[in-house]
């Protein structure tokens, strides 16, 4: 059977009768041996600090306790996942995560197409360069930093808005520490830190555009705004596809960083999200099996994410990640 | 961009469109200024000047007793000379292994290497998460240990696509040539690639230079001997100790004025804005070099 299958298949093709049978593994291995071992690194990296912890996700499924390890610990099946959903700090948790990234899916997502739209239109060099150099700087500075600066220009003595609001009479508000304006506080830093770099994609695209495009438009009595509408957004459209894909994915992916640097008991009740909350059970009241079940349930959620997104982005257009 | 010579009249449409992108690009300018300004500010006035009411923008007295303070602070310092010693050597490290790594998988003939690439772009967007992370560091006894800098995050997922995807357009007779006359893969990777990929090797290590530079939170996680903190943990310690905290195991409990914790801020983005003519230069290159954006 398996003869008669090999025969019809080179009967098939025949031209390419020459080519030789394909080498096995280990011939491969040794024919290009300097490249494999040129890998070791890299893959062992990867496996040890990328896949070692995706094994230490059985925890999840475990009543963990370091002093038994990883193999001593009991298997409980999915006690966690069904503590997490009777849990009332996690549904708080996952309904500001979720808030969280709508708001910043809202707003700093279009922002930097805006950006880059209004950039197109400069015709000055210099202050095109100049805008772009400061609107660039906040993504290389840490949210340490970032949030030191946003505390302290939000203060309600010494910061710029409170000053202003109090030059037109009204109250100073605390910011970073009222539960109405925390959101508000972290996607407007989101916005701060990111809007310039995230432009740099989509100009990047812009200067892919045909000239002759606007030159045709022009002479068919088209104006600016016919042309942004006609020419540069549309062919945004893919590079927007693709950034929206990888942000969708991101909807639970909070920005720990930020999140930690900003938030005070305060405003746990607004601020908290996914990631301070697992810190806050896994590394401080050391909760290893239910914080690896919360984290667990977030990575498997955010992954189903950006696959169903991408499956759309294909089946709906040309452009896709892969 | 546009070529065609705009002799013709403006027209009401042409001024709108000019009025609107330089209002919004001066109101985004400012607004990313400001902020900055009133930190440069705090940092160098006097106590009594921060305290009264009014603007921050423009420092109307001097007074360096913030920047005085912090330089006395020993703390601050050794932190400041972990982080560039990790800069440094971590920038290496990881310069060293994802060019290691990319070059074969640069090669169209290598066999298997799409299931090592499916293997690596799978950790992109899939992770343990934090506490299993914490329980394989603590494991392979890299807590409290200098290694823990570098080793976790050797390589990125991005820095890799990039290099390789340049590797990738550079032509193969060049490779060829050198085979000829003996070369092996090793000499053909370090005297033929690398002297050719100036910018992506620049554009990786400021990438990698700036992450080491910024990070806290391995320091955060896995560090506990003040001897071994990095400067933005350290700050993040300052900034916050006015704050209220459960952070509040500061044992020597300083009342850290706001000129000087603002002092440290700056001295903690100094260098960044040291080296951002370059990360501008390269990094923006860096971003449509490779096929992958982000």
């Amino acid at each position: 059977m398996i003869a008669q299958k090999q025969k019809t298949k080179s009967v098939k093709n025949q031209s390419k009768e020459i080519k030789k049978r394909k080498p096995g593994f280990f011939t491969n291995l040794y024919n290009y041996r300097d490249y494999y071992i040129m890998l070791i690194p890299g893959i062992l990296f990867f496996l040890i600090f990328s896949y070692g912890p995706m094994n230490g996700l059985i925890i999840a499924f475990q009543d963990y306790y370091p002093l038994k390890g990883i193999t001593g610990s009991n298997f409980v099946g999915l006690k966690h996942f069904k503590a997490l959903f009777s849990n009332p700090f996690f549904i708080d948790v996952l309904k500001n995560t979720l808030i969280i990234s709508f708001y910043k899916l809202l707003i700093c997502f279009p922002a930097p197409i805006l950006l880059c739209i209004v950039l197109n239109e400069i015709k000055s060099p210099k202050f095109k360069k100049f805008t772009q150099s400061v609107s660039y700087l906040p993504h290389f500075v840490s949210w340490v930093i970032v949030s030191g600066i946003i505390i302290e220009f939000l203060s309600p003595s010494r910061g710029f808005i409170n000053i202003i609001r109090q030059y037109m009479g009204l109250e100073p508000i605390f910011f970073i520490a009222d539960p109405k304006y925390f959101r508000g506080v972290l996607v407007i830093s989101d916005l701060w830190k990111g809007i310039g770099w995230g432009s740099i994609v989509y100009l990047a695209a812009v200067t892919g555009i045909d000239p002759s495009l606007y030159e045709s438009a022009e002479i068919d009595g088209a104006g600016r705004i016919k042309k942004i509408i006609y020419i540069t957004l549309p062919s945004l459209i893919p590079i927007i596809t693709v950034m929206f894909i990888m942000e969708s994915g991101k909807v639970l992916n909070d920005s720990f960083q930020q999140v930690y640097n900003l938030l005070t008991p305060a405003t746990y009740e607004v601020g908290d999200v996914i990631s301070t909350f697992v810190y806050r059970m896994g590394i401080e009241k050391m909760q290893f099996s239910f914080s690896t079940a919360v984290g667990l349930f977030k990575n498997i959620i955010s992954f189903l994410l950006v696959m169903l997104t991408n499956y759309i982005a294909r089946k709906t257009s040309d452009y896709a990640l892969w | 961009m546009k070529t065609v010579k705009s002799k013709k009249k403006r027209t009401g449409e042409d001024w709108l469109v000019d009025i609107i992108s330089y209002t919004l690009l001066i109101f985004i300018t400012i607004t990313i200024i400001l902020p900055f300004m009133q930190v440069v500010t705090i940092s160098m006035s006097p106590s009594h000047v921060v305290n009264e009411s009014g603007f921050h923008i423009i420092p109307t007295e001097f007074d360096f007793s913030g920047y005085k303070q912090i330089a006395t602070n020993p703390a601050f310092w050794d932190s400041y000379l972990i982080t560039i010693l990790r800069t440094v050597i971590g920038t290496a490290c990881c310069v060293f292994v994802t060019v290691l790594t990319a070059y074969p998988l640069a090669k169209s003939n290598l066999p298997y290497r799409k299931y090592i690439m499916m293997f690596i772009v799978f950790t992109m967007y899939f992770s343990g998460g934090m506490i299993p992370t914490y329980i394989l560091i603590k494991n392979l006894g890299l807590m409290n240990n200098f290694l823990v800098y570098i080793l976790p995050q050797l390589i990125t997922g991005f820095a890799l696509i990039i290099t390789r995807n340049f590797f990738m357009g550079i032509p193969a007779a060049l490779e060829e040539a050198a085979k000829i006359d003996g070369a092996s893969n090793m000499r053909v990777l370090f005297g033929i690639y690398l002297p050719i990929s100036l910018p992506v090797l620049a554009t990786i290590s400021l990438w990698y230079a700036v992450t080491h530079w910024n990070s806290w939170m391995d320091n955060m996680l896995y560090v506990t001997n003040e001897k071994l903190y990095v400067v933005q943990y350290v700050l993040q310690r300052i900034l916050s100790s006015g704050k209220v905290d459960e952070t509040a195991d500061f044992t020597n409990i300083v009342i850290h004025t706001e000129t000087m914790k603002m002092a440290a801020l700056i001295l903690t983005l100094l260098p960044i804005v040291c080296v951002y003519p370059f990360l501008q230069k390269y990094f923006v290159k860096g971003m449509t070099l490779g096929s992958v954006k982000e």
